[in-house]
């Protein structure tokens, strides 16, 4: 043992000295309670009676630490946690900023409403076979891929939601649950594939994986060609997960056919999944590279949400609308991404939770009116309103809050995304987001007049073919009362929402707060800990 | 070496997109299983290919020896070898199953989500 | 391939297996080994033995459903990191204990923790796949 040969080793240059805050560890409590409860639902898979309790436990749980997280993100900062004490780059950072803790919470609220809607209508064979395990491990995907600061890691966050997601839409491996799983699993994995090649680009230029650090390199970078090839290939691989316009066909084809909590999650996360990491790339690592391409994006969002809204406007299928809805709100948002001004950047953020939560919502509704009439075929469904008045009040104000009228929360974004393309003078987004309102209003307006105006279109006696749901009704209430309740509330108070998107928005447009977040006083540069 | 392997690398980049343009599912799964190999060399690659000196530490040394291989790419690669594996082990299973349950692996013909001839929706009451 | 010789040996084979895997395991932090290739490691001692004596004397034998023994490595491998915690350090920092048992040093730290809940995953997951696999075969 040559013990002569042993450098002086600085501890500081590599670790993190300092003990973390308490309130600190918030940043990886979804990551905990996520894991820890699928890993118990998971071990007590055979007391199907037992497990809704446990998993609600989870979700009410992870629901308060993103509550936790959002207050302590709003009143000190940007939160930053390296995993293993290993200081960035070295290792795994999590970074919670605005806007990754204001999508967390929204992620806590819709999966805790999916999981008490879940309660009803996953039956014990499917709690048998793992529906709350998977159901948790998913939000724990989406979660930690919001709050996760190291790009390789969003990779593997974007496999375990996969995964989740896989799970729970083959679940009761019904023929047309089959096939739309076959189209979605083999489009998401060739999306999360050509992610990962781009992260083996980004690795081999930069050589590092930090969000942060890239950021810091690739701002001092003056060669435009390869990092502007990283960014379209990011944005080709992203496109494909959020289903905006040519690659989005796998959206509509897959998210009607497994159970209505299913799709509702679905619809409320996964594609905004696909949103979040846009904005991170775009606007945290590459600024640059966002103006070369804002007309390509721009196009892109245009299309998508007209495609979108046409799309819906020719369904029968109810669900299948709110397929095509969730497209065209993913044309909205990335419609900020390509204008990149504050303005457009606060109605993305907004446009975001808000969609997240009245999609959700919209899907639940669904859920009971095809558990009430026993069909999801706007042909044959009516009648609702003289049963359930109160629902048809409900779904009113949801049709009109995904529709972006006043007075509720799809108003605001699109005001100031409108806004926002009129200042640049991009008149025609502008009009695409007003024209695909329009549209999006007369498709969600027939799918109300037609479910829930018009007489019931069934013979006395006589009932659809829904089957085993139709106990829903009433449980369902609580849920889509809170969930309206939120679209209500951010419609007439917006307010403090504004706020929090305004902070977002000026977040994005300062990547240099994120960075200096992460490498403490913004002044360290890469630690001298090499081989030489 | 590493232009070597980047050629490798896209010539299977190619392979894998010509399999997965095809209509049959099992091609498409060929290709892709061939486009997660693709991408793990491409990361392998990008960490740049060094001397065959293994990324341990000595026992009687601190740091290892300026010529150690990088050992980063390794770890990332095997990440993305287990999660690719147990993608494909799905889509296998799903394959087969959907293969059962819909009596065909043609893509036009898998229809059951999407019926061809859908009605439009009602014009008025 | 139920023949003598093979339903004779497996037994011993399978064991001698586990136990090089939970010496593969432990051994796993300074030099090549660890949870996964242990886990590996025994999930295919435990098909040897569902190819030799059938599946079922496999799951008397495991007493417990191969997913939830998954489910149990994954709640520890969660859990191991919890202990930064009370140490006040990031979440997932090794920690190290250097107890004396016996006359010899033990190196023991949540990082092995972690490693076997990694074991136990790897485990419960190919073992079950691997299963269900023979059984199906089996008819």
């Amino acid at each position: 043992m040559a013990e002569t040969a042993r450098p002086q080793i600085v501890l500081s240059d590599a670790l993190v000295m300092q003990t973390p805050p308490l309130a600190d560890w918030l940043v990886v409590a979804p990551l905990v309670l996520g894991f820890a409860f699928a890993a118990l639902c998971l071990m007590t898979r055979k007391n199907t009676a037992g497990q809704p309790a446990l998993a609600l436990t989870g979700l009410a749980l992870m629901l308060a630490s993103k509550i936790g997280l959002f207050v302590h993100v709003l009143t000190s900062g940007t939160v930053v946690m390296a995993m293993g004490r290993w200081l960035p780059p070295f290792g795994i950072t999590f970074t919670a900023d605005m806007l990754g803790a204001t999508l967390a919470l929204a992620t806590g609220i819709v999966g805790l409403a999916v999981g008490i809607y879940a309660v009803r209508e996953a039956d014990n064979t499917e709690r048998r076979y793992g529906f709350y395990p998977f159901l948790l491990m998913m939000l724990a995907g989406v979660a930690c891929a919001f709050l996760t600061g190291d790009i390789f890691n969003l990779y593997v966050w974007f496999e375990v939601l996969l995964l989740g997601s896989f799970g729970l839409l083959v679940l009761g491996s019904r023929p047309e649950q089959l096939d739309g799983a076959t189209k979605y699993a083999f489009l998401n994995l060739v999306a999360t594939t050509l992610f990962l090649v781009a992260v083996a680009y980004v690795y081999g230029l930069f050589g590092t994986l930090n969000m942060a650090d890239i950021a810091r390199k690739a701002a001092e970078m003056d060669q435009v060609g390869p990092r502007l090839t990283i960014a379209a290939l990011f944005f080709f691989a992203f496109a494909m997960k959020v289903a905006a316009f040519p690659l989005n066909f796998w959206l509509p084809a897959s998210y009607h056919t497994p159970r209505i909590a299913v799709s509702a999650v679905f619809a409320g996360l996964l594609t905004k999944v696909g949103v979040y990491a846009l904005l991170r790339i775009f606007m945290t690592i590459f600024p640059g590279d966002r103006v070369d391409l804002a007309v390509a994006i721009g196009v892109v969002a245009a299309a998508t949400m007209m495609l979108g809204a046409l799309g819906a406007l020719a369904q029968t299928d109810m669900r299948r609308i709110l397929g095509y809805l969730v497209i065209s709100g993913i044309g909205i948002m990335l419609a900020g991404l390509a204008l990149g001004s504050a303005t457009g950047l606060s109605g993305t953020a907004f446009y975001t939770v808000h969609s997240m939560i009245v999609m959700t919502a919209l899907y639940l509704l669904v859920g009971v009116v095809g558990a009430k009439t026993g069909t999801f075929d706007l042909a044959r469904a009516g009648g609702l309103y003289t049963q359930m008045p109160w629902l048809a009040a409900i779904a009113l104000v949801l049709c009109l809050s995904v529709a972006g009228l006043p007075p509720l929360s799809g108003l605001w974004p699109k005001i100031y995304l409108v806004k926002a393309s009129i200042d640049v003078g991009v008149w025609w987004l502008a009009a695409a987001i007003l024209v695909s309102g329009l549209v999006t209003t007369i498709a969600l307006m027939r799918l109300f007049t037609l479910a829930f105006w018009r007489p019931s279109q069934f013979e006395p006696g006589e009932q659809g073919v829904i089957g085993q749901a139709g106990t829903m009704g009433r449980s369902a209430y609580p849920i889509l009362i809170a969930l309206t309740a939120l679209t209500v509330i951010a419609g007439v108070y917006p307010e403090p929402f504004i706020k929090v998107s305004d902070r977002i928005a000026f977040e994005l447009m300062q990547p240099t707060g994120y960075i200096d977040a992460v490498f403490g006083d913004g002044t360290a540069t890469t630690p001298a800990l090499t081989v030489q | 070496m590493e232009t070597a392997m980047a050629f490798l690398g896209g010539l299977y980049f190619a392979v894998s997109i010509y399999l997965m343009l095809s209509q049959y599912i099992i091609r498409i799964l060929l290709g892709a299983a061939l486009f997660s190999n693709g991408v793990n060399l491409t990361l392998f690659t990008m960490g740049r290919i060094t001397r065959e000196t293994p990324p341990l530490i000595p026992p009687d040394a601190y740091v290892g020896t300026p010529d150690i291989a990088n050992g980063l790419p390794q770890a990332l690669v095997l990440t993305a070898i287990v999660i690719a594996f147990s993608l494909f082990a799905f889509l296998l299973v799903l394959v087969m199953r959907s293969y059962q349950e819909l009596g065909t692996d043609d893509t036009e013909e898998m229809r059951r989500a999407e019926p061809r001839d859908e009605p439009v929706p009602p014009l008025g009451y | 391939m139920r023949t003598v010789i093979f339903g004779s040996i497996a037994p011993y084979l399978t064991a001698l297996m586990v136990l090089y895997s939970i010496f593969v395991l432990l051994r796993g932090h300074n030099e090549p080994g660890g949870g996964f290739i242990g886990g590996l490691i025994a999930a295919s001692a435990l098909a040897v033995y569902g190819v030799a004596c059938g599946v079922s004397p496999v799951r008397r034998a495991l007493r417990f459903h191969p997913m939830a023994i998954a489910g149990f490595g994954l709640f520890i491998a969660a859990m191991a990191g919890m202990f930064s915690l009370f140490a006040g350090v990031p979440y997932m920092t090794g920690l190290w204990i250097y107890p004396t048992v016996l006359g010899v040093e033990l190196k023991l730290s949540t990082t092995l923790i972690f490693d076997i809940g990694v074991y136990l995953v790897v485990v419960g997951t190919i073992a079950s796949i691997a299963l269900a696999l023979e059984e199906r075969d089996r008819g």
